[in-house]
């Protein structure tokens, strides 16, 4: 199995602050609109489909399938370059929403499309990024 | 008198260099201009509308570019949808022209890709400080790598085999072959692309397009103006442009901005895919010719793997793409969409010796921009004779 690494640090607003506490509490939370209904990924302040400020948010249940993916074999740019071969893909959420991530826990060669996953948090140091700082991570999934 | 049919493409100039480490991209730029001017027989004096785009334009890029060919154009658009913006720049300029905004315009684009050491396809990218990349960046998604997830996709859902896109790498290759400027033009097999080394599965080496240094450009007026100029006018007859993106979380990665560009192109242009002799397709990599061709109509979904096969989009089959080689084999300075209206030109007005397609008198030009796997755009135009 290749090595793990760690994801870069993301940058957040206040429109995407609720998506990264929510991975530090280590659970994916996706956007519902109130007004219609409208499942949403990624977050932002209005409900992109009918521009309603009213924008909830709950907890999804992790569990998705792959949609696509590629074995990621060459990259320059540090820490990925020290984590080669690692698999890039996107799953479907049970919810809906289909999302980039990575695919780890498994020999790349193993993962396929259609592919049962389930999500896996890593957890970063935000303590930096000041009253935001200190509990988020990055969601990635691995075979479930 | 509608805009299809009223603009023309009346001088173009592809600059020779591939490797260009004593050139500044402003130099690059103006010495294409030059180019473009002389193939046309007007002069600075007679630009008054600049588009222009670079990999390292910012805000008042166009008004610095202004400064060093020191002209005061009355028109200024540095519209920069990625590697597409200077196909898209030549509808803007029709549609500036045909509204009487400006009657010279003057597209450009310069680049030192190559010598700048930029690794485009995969070192690039990795965070950043922008809360909206941050569905992204923590991922390392290369530039190669959101080709691939396509490729990956295209594949599973329709069988689609490395050997039909290597036949896209081979015929590019075939044409730069023909192509005294292409950077590569040394012939390759279906082989030699199934054994250059894997850069993110189902994309080879040879499945990816090259980096060069290098620039270009275009000079659109009215088709009434350029009959009186030096060459041959060149007709826009049709163009549309559209974005591609994550759709609140359901994009579907077959879909591309071309089917909206293209069938708005279509429309304009009133003509059929089988009008068309020959295409110029963004060729970033090789998986991005076979879905363009979908996407543009050519052929059906699921079936661009046996399109591209046999020879087809190679010179001398039915719908040759990038007689210059494209990105794969010729050039590819970072935006290569300048050179897709270039060879479209060239090849309109028969002036490309062995790699001439024989016949040609209606080409469509189809640029990318971004990433067909996370967000990009498309900007599609057709092209006739006068």
């Amino acid at each position: 199995m290749p090595p793990d690494f760690e994801h870069p640090k993301p940058a957040a607003s206040w429109e995407t602050r609720a998506y990264w506490e929510g991975c530090g509490r280590h659970e994916l939370v996706l956007q519902r609109c109130d007004d219609c209904g409208s499942v949403q990924h990624r977050p932002r302040a209005i409900c992109a489909s009918c521009l309603s400020s009213a924008v909830s948010h709950f907890v999804a249940s992790g569990r998705g399938r792959v949609y696509t993916y590629t074995i990621t074999r060459q990259n320059g740019v540090p820490p990925f370059r020290d984590a080669l071969p690692y698999v890039l893909a996107y799953v479907d959420l049970e919810e809906g929403p289909r999302l980039m991530t990575n695919i780890v826990g498994c020999d790349p060669e193993e993962v396929s499309i259609g592919q049962e996953v389930v999500v896996d948090f890593q957890d970063v140091d935000a303590s930096d990024l000041g009253e935001a700082g200190g509990s988020f991570a990055v969601p990635r999934f691995r075979p479930a | 008198m509608s805009l299809a049919g009223s603009i023309a493409i009346a001088g173009v100039h592809e600059h020779e260099t591939r490797w260009a480490p004593d050139k500044t991209e402003l130099q690059i730029m103006a010495e294409s201009a030059r180019g473009a001017l002389a193939d046309c027989g007007l002069g600075l004096g007679d630009v008054d509308g600049l588009f222009a785009a670079s990999m390292s334009m910012g805000a008042m890029g166009t008004v610095s570019l202004s400064e060093y060919l020191n002209i005061k154009p009355r028109y200024l658009d540095g519209t920069n949808i990625g590697g597409s913006s200077f196909v898209a720049h030549v509808n803007h300029a029709a549609a500036a022209i045909h509204a009487g905004l400006c009657e010279v315009a003057l597209v450009l684009y310069g680049s030192t890709a190559a010598s700048n050491a930029l690794a485009i396809g995969t070192g690039m990218g990795g965070g950043g400080r922008d809360p909206n990349g941050a569905f992204i960046g923590p991922y390392g998604m290369t530039t190669v790598g959101s080709y691939a997830l396509v490729a990956q996709r295209h594949m599973h859902l329709y069988g689609t085999r490395s050997e039909q896109l290597a036949e896209i790498s081979v015929a590019m290759r075939k044409h730069a072959s023909l192509n005294p400027n292409a950077k590569m033009r040394k012939p390759i097999s279906v082989d030699d692309v199934l054994e250059s080394r894997m850069i993110s599965d189902p994309l080879h080496l040879l499945d990816c397009c090259i980096i060069s240094d290098g620039g270009g450009a275009v000079v659109v007026t009215s088709l009434e103006r350029a009959r009186d100029l030096a060459k041959a006018p060149v007709v826009l007859l049709g163009c549309g442009e559209a974005v591609a993106h994550q759709e609140i979380g359901s994009p579907d990665l077959l879909t591309l901005a071309a089917k909206q560009s293209g069938e708005h192109a279509f429309g304009m242009a009133g003509v059929s895919h089988d009008d068309v002799d020959f295409c110029t397709i963004y060729d970033s990599f090789t998986i991005t010719v076979l879905a363009t061709l979908e996407n543009l109509g050519f052929c059906k979904p699921g079936e661009g793997g046996d399109f591209v096969s046999g020879g087809r989009i190679a010179l001398g089959g039915a719908l040759p793409v990038n007689p210059d080689g494209g990105g794969l084999s010729n050039n590819h300075p970072g935006m290569r969409g300048i050179f897709l209206v270039i060879e479209a030109t060239r090849q309109l007005r028969g002036e490309c010796g062995e790699r001439q397609v024989q016949g040609a008198s209606l080409g469509l030009a189809h640029g990318t921009g971004g990433t067909i796997g996370a967000l990009h755009s498309g900007a599609t135009l057709i092209l006739g004779r006068d």
